[in-house]
C-alpha cells in the first residue's frame, strides 16, 4: 500500500480550494535500469475527488505526470468541517483513498 | 440511449456492456481495472492523433484558455508546473498535451458543473516543446499553446 496523500482543503470566498500531494513513483516505462532493461511503466491512471459524496473532479493521467504528483483545483461550495475525499488507481490496480476536512 | 442501456443490462449484464465498450475502442480486453482510462488517447504520438482519440477534431484556437503559473523555461524537465484556466462557459474537460513527449497526452481532467475550470499540476517533459491545453466546452473543442524550454529533460535517461 502506498503512502498517504497530503490533502489540504481551504475555504476561499464561496469556493473550496483543494491541494493534493500524492506519493507515487510515476515510472514512465521509458527508463532503463543499470542492466539495460526497461523499467516497466507504473503510474496513476485515474483520480477522483468527491465532496460530501458528490464528484468534484475526475482525471485520467498518463506517465508524463511528475513523480509524487501535485494537483490543485477549486470547486464552488464547501464549508469548514466538510470532508473531501481523493482516490487514485494506478496501472497495477493498486489504489488509495484519503480524506481531509475542509479548514 | 438510456433505453438501450437498460436492454443491454437486462440481456447480458455488465459483461456485455464492457465488451460493447471494448468493441467501441474504448479499452482493450484485460484493462478492466481502469475501465475509464482512455488507453488510445494516452498512446497517441501526435497532437492531432490525441485530439482525435479524445473525441475532438480541429479544435479552434482560443484566447480564453490561459496558462497560469507555468514557466517559459523549465530548469528541470522532471517537474514542470502547468496550470490551465479556461474562461470558456461550460467547460467540461481540460487536457494537457506535450507535443514532443513519447506520448503526447499527459493528463486529462473532467470538470463537473460547480468546479472551477482551472487546474494545476506538474508534468514531465523530455525536451523543449509546445504544450497544448485542449478544452472541451459545450461539446466543442478549443486549444491554446505555449512553448516551454527545458534545460534538463525529465524522460528517459
Amino acid at each position: 500500500m502506498a503512502d498517504p496523500m497530503k490533502i489540504r482543503a481551504n475555504v476561499v470566498g464561496d469556493s473550496t480550494e483543494v491541494k493534493v500531494l500524492m506519493s507515487h513513483e510515476m515510472e514512465t516505462g521509458q527508463r532503463k535500469d543499470a542492466a539495460g532493461k526497461t523499467i516497466p511503466a507504473w503510474h496513476i491512471q485515474t483520480v477522483s475527488a468527491t465532496w460530501n459524496g458528490k464528484i468534484v473532479l475526475t482525471a485520467q493521467w498518463g506517465p508524463a505526470v511528475s513523480k509524487n504528483p501535485f494537483l490543485s483545483f477549486k470547486f464552488k461550495g464547501g464549508a469548514k468541517g466538510d470532508k473531501v475525499q481523493i482516490t487514485w488507481v494506478d496501472n497495477k490496480g493498486d489504489k488509495r483513498t484519503d480524506e481531509a476536512v475542509i479548514g | 440511449m438510456d433505453g438501450k442501456r437498460r436492454e443491454v443490462l437486462k440481456t447480458g449484464g455488465g459483461l456485455t456492456l464492457l465488451s460493447l465498450i471494448a468493441a467501441a475502442g474504448w479499452l482493450e480486453p484485460g484493462d478492466a481495472r481502469a475501465a475509464d482510462w482512455n488507453k488510445a488517447a494516452f498512446e497517441a504520438k501526435t497532437v492531432d492523433e490525441t485530439v482525435k482519440a479524445l473525441g475532438g477534431s480541429a479544435p479552434a484556437q482560443s484566447k480564453d484558455i490561459v496558462f497560469v503559473s507555468t514557466p517559459d523555461i523549465a530548469e528541470n524537465g522532471a517537474v514542470v508546473p502547468i496550470g490551465v484556466t479556461s474562461s470558456i462557459p461550460r467547460t467540461e474537460s481540460i487536457a494537457i498535451l506535450i507535443e514532443k513527449n513519447p506520448s503526447t497526452l499527459a493528463a486529462s481532467f473532467d470538470i463537473p458543473a460547480g468546479t472551477d475550470p482551472a487546474i494545476t499540476t506538474r508534468v514531465k517533459m523530455g525536451q523543449s516543446s509546445n504544450v497544448y491545453a485542449l478544452v472541451k466546452a459545450d461539446g466543442k473543442y478549443y486549444v491554446a499553446s505555449k512553448e516551454i524550454k527545458v534545460t534538463l529533460g525529465g524522460c528517459g535517461g
